[in-house]
């Protein structure tokens, strides 16, 4: 059988002696659109941080394609084809956007730290620079330093930063997070359009996104997962309305 | 020289991005074969002695600022201890040139800074893997810490360093090729142009490859990085190294210059000066720290004839360029490139008219400075040799009170006159770039 494209078995993270991950299993098969929800504080976050490898597990495993990767450090986690996006803007904010998106393309197409030749005379590193910036709808923005972009438009950077390399799994941090209703309309529709024929996990808060996007949703509460099912019935789980909508049992 | 002096923010041409065309090749070569003629006319226009040994100067630290700026500006990391692979470049490229000397072997002055850059470079592995494991205040004081280890060694090791005179050497008892014995400086300038053009020509390719730009994305981000593949650490260790080789090839063009290297091209005030040069020049540039390099090697070399505090000098233009202008001389013009790629000449011609209002005043004030400071230097300590002192070639006595009123007039009247002038420096800006933006 195949493995699936993520897999957390037992995953545990202590700070301290504070508990924040207690326990996560979860199998996330390849090319699902999962989204992880959950109130304030239940250690969304934290869960995507210690599956890209910028925090290490107490314990427990993460799974890439059915390899071990609990414990390598971002790069070589993101050199085995996994990107992520971040829900406070992580780009590189003195470079024009056209700098953002092809730094984010090199590794993938093996110039990894080629001192010896130009980076100007790289056609596929062009094209594929082009194609992002292309989907993610900043042509015409290209010139423009990447630290004087409007708020929408940096979350778009950050997405096309995230899907630059071609990873096959994608970890979106609230990709809608402080957008009007019409950009996060247009977030949904490029995420639909960029996670087409990968695997996508996506922390989001705004539940028309979620129910929009999501094949399988997992609730995340006080660092557990108390449900993971399919939208419909996520919707209707007596133990998510209490824990996370708030409405009585 | 646009192309060359390029923001921070490298910008790709808009439409064809390729640059294989035999025009992309003209328009960069053109930069480098203008600096190429300067590099070669410029002795048949400074032909006094010291003029060439300042030339000299001026290029070896050209190729120092830049090797510096290879670390500070472009990829984050603030050394406080880059002198030490310029200084252990130069003690090798000595050591090497004796034993050349010694052993007559075939080797010609020409190529005795490869020895200095293989130095820098090694150097910079071995130091580079220790120091560039973490970036920021980490690697800084780590920098810090290696610069006055060198420092202290290059006192104890006498063998090697040559204790406080040093290691000598003789430049022109190396094989002669090409008739070539580097005796007069006319030809030391040329060896030391010519290696300096290399580097450049290296240092500006290295931004332009795939390495050179994400040293400017870890310097941006270091942690965003990692999630794209890179490894931040083999990032800055690499750019470390490379800037290790480059600055011993400064080292070494130092070493044939002096024909003598001493323990402070180790220590840290060399290390200061070269953070100084790139930073006044501007980091943001490439052509930034070429900038810093030939001002304060002027400044360097004309200061101190005149004056014995010139250091305090040099120290209150670092912290006015930090204080008024943080992205150096370069970022100053480059402000105004707006204005030049909208050719509005007009306007520019009006704003240099309101910077020549600003400056008589600003002149003035500085005026009033220096006379305060070099009075009160005289005064505090050089008290014992007399009171009487020159300033601009006029004899005062510092311990009356006339000169002190004139330099109290003349530093709060110039400051006070200088305040009128910036709301007129401020329209004139106002203008040119409300012209500028309406073109």
């Amino acid at each position: 059988m195949i493995a699936p494209a993520v897999e957390l078995i037992d995953l545990r993270k202590n700070f301290d002696a504070t508990q924040i991950i207690r326990g996560v299993s979860l199998a996330v098969p390849a090319g699902e659109r999962h989204a992880i929800i959950g109130p304030n504080g239940a250690g969304k976050s934290t869960l995507f941080n210690l599956i890209s490898g910028r925090l290490t597990p107490t314990s427990g495993t993460v799974q890439l394609n059915g390899e071990d990767v609990t414990g390598l450090p971002p790069h070589q986690i993101n050199r085995r084809g996994l990107s992520r996006s971040f829900q406070v803007t992580n780009i590189f904010p003195r470079l024009s956007v056209w700098e953002n998106v092809r730094c984010a393309v090199l590794w993938s197409l093996g110039h990894k730290y080629a001192f010896w030749r130009g980076i100007e005379g790289l056609a596929d590193v062009r094209e594929r620079t082009e194609t992002i910036l292309e989907a993610v709808e900043l042509t015409g923005r290209r010139r423009v330093q990447a630290g004087v972009l409007t708020y929408a438009e940096q979350r778009a950077l950050e997405i096309g930063i995230t899907i630059a390399g071609g990873a096959g799994i994608m970890l979106l941090d609230e990709p809608s997070a402080g957008m009007s209703v019409a950009e996060a309309a247009r977030a949904v529709a490029l995420i639909r359009k960029v996670s087409e024929g990968r695997t996508l996990i996506m922390i989001e808060h705004d539940m028309g996104v979620v129910f929009d996007i999501a094949d399988r949703i997992s609730v995340l509460v006080y660092g557990q997962i108390i449900a993971s099912d399919v939208p419909a019935r996520i919707k209707q789980d007596s133990a998510v309305q209490a824990a996370y909508l708030g409405t009585a049992p | 020289m646009s192309d060359v002096a390029s923001d921070a923010v490298k910008v790709p041409a808009p439409g064809g991005l390729s640059s294989a065309g035999p025009a992309a090749v003209v328009r960069l070569a053109a930069p480098w074969t203008a600096l190429a003629v300067a590099f070669s006319i410029l002795p048949t226009i400074f032909t006094s002695g010291s003029a060439l040994t300042m030339l000299s100067m001026m290029g070896i630290m050209i190729v120092f600022a830049l090797s510096y700026n290879m670390l500070l500006g472009e990829t984050g990391l603030l050394s406080f201890g880059h002198a030490v692979y310029y200084g252990l470049g130069g003690f090798l490229a000595v050591h090497a040139m004796n034993t050349v000397i010694h052993d007559a072997l075939p080797v010609p002055l020409l190529v005795i800074p490869l020895v200095g850059g293989f130095s820098g470079l090694l150097f910079g592995i071995i130091f580079g893997s220790v120091s560039t494991r973490r970036a920021g205040t980490v690697f800084a004081m780590i920098s810090l810490g290696l610069g006055e280890l060198v420092a202290s060694s290059s006192l104890i090791l006498r063998g090697f360093f040559g204790g406080e005179e040093g290691v000598s050497t003789n430049r022109t008892k190396l094989l002669h090729v090409f008739g070539l014995n580097f005796g007069p400086q006319i030809q030391v300038y040329y060896l030391i142009a010519g290696w300096c053009l290399l580097c450049m020509v290296a240092m500006y390719a290295l931004t332009r490859t795939p390495f050179g730009r994400m040293c400017n994305a870890v310097r941006d981000n270091p942690e965003r990085v990692q999630f794209v593949g890179y490894n931040p650490r083999t990032l800055r260790f690499i750019a470390f190294s490379l800037a290790g080789l480059f600055a011993g090839i400064a080292g070494a063009l130092a070493a044939i210059n002096f024909e003598l290297v001493n323990s402070a091209e180790v220590g840290a005030g060399q290390s200061g000066l070269v953070l100084l040069a790139a930073y006044i020049g501007g980091i943001g540039s490439f052509m930034g720290p070429v900038i810093g390099a030939v001002l304060v090697t002027w400044l360097e070399v004309m200061l101190s004839d005149v004056t014995d505090v010139w250091q305090l000098y040099f120290g209150l233009l670092f912290i006015g360029m930090v204080m008024f202008a943080p992205n150096g001389i370069a970022g100053l013009l480059m402000m105004h490139a707006p204005l030049w790629q909208a050719r509005a000449y007009g306007s520019m011609l009006r704003l240099a008219l309101a910077y020549l209002v600003a400056l008589v005043p600003a002149l003035v004030l500085l005026a009033g400075l220096i006379l305060v400071i070099e009075m009160t230097y005289h005064l505090t300590v050089k008290g014992s040799e007399g009171t009487t002192i020159s300033v601009f070639h006029v004899a005062l006595d510092a311990a009356s009170t006339i000169p002190w009123v004139a330099a109290a007039v003349l530093t709060f009247g110039g400051f006070w006159l200088f305040r009128l002038t910036w709301p007129v420096v401020g329209a004139a800006w106002h203008d040119a770039f409300a012209h500028g933006r309406a073109k």
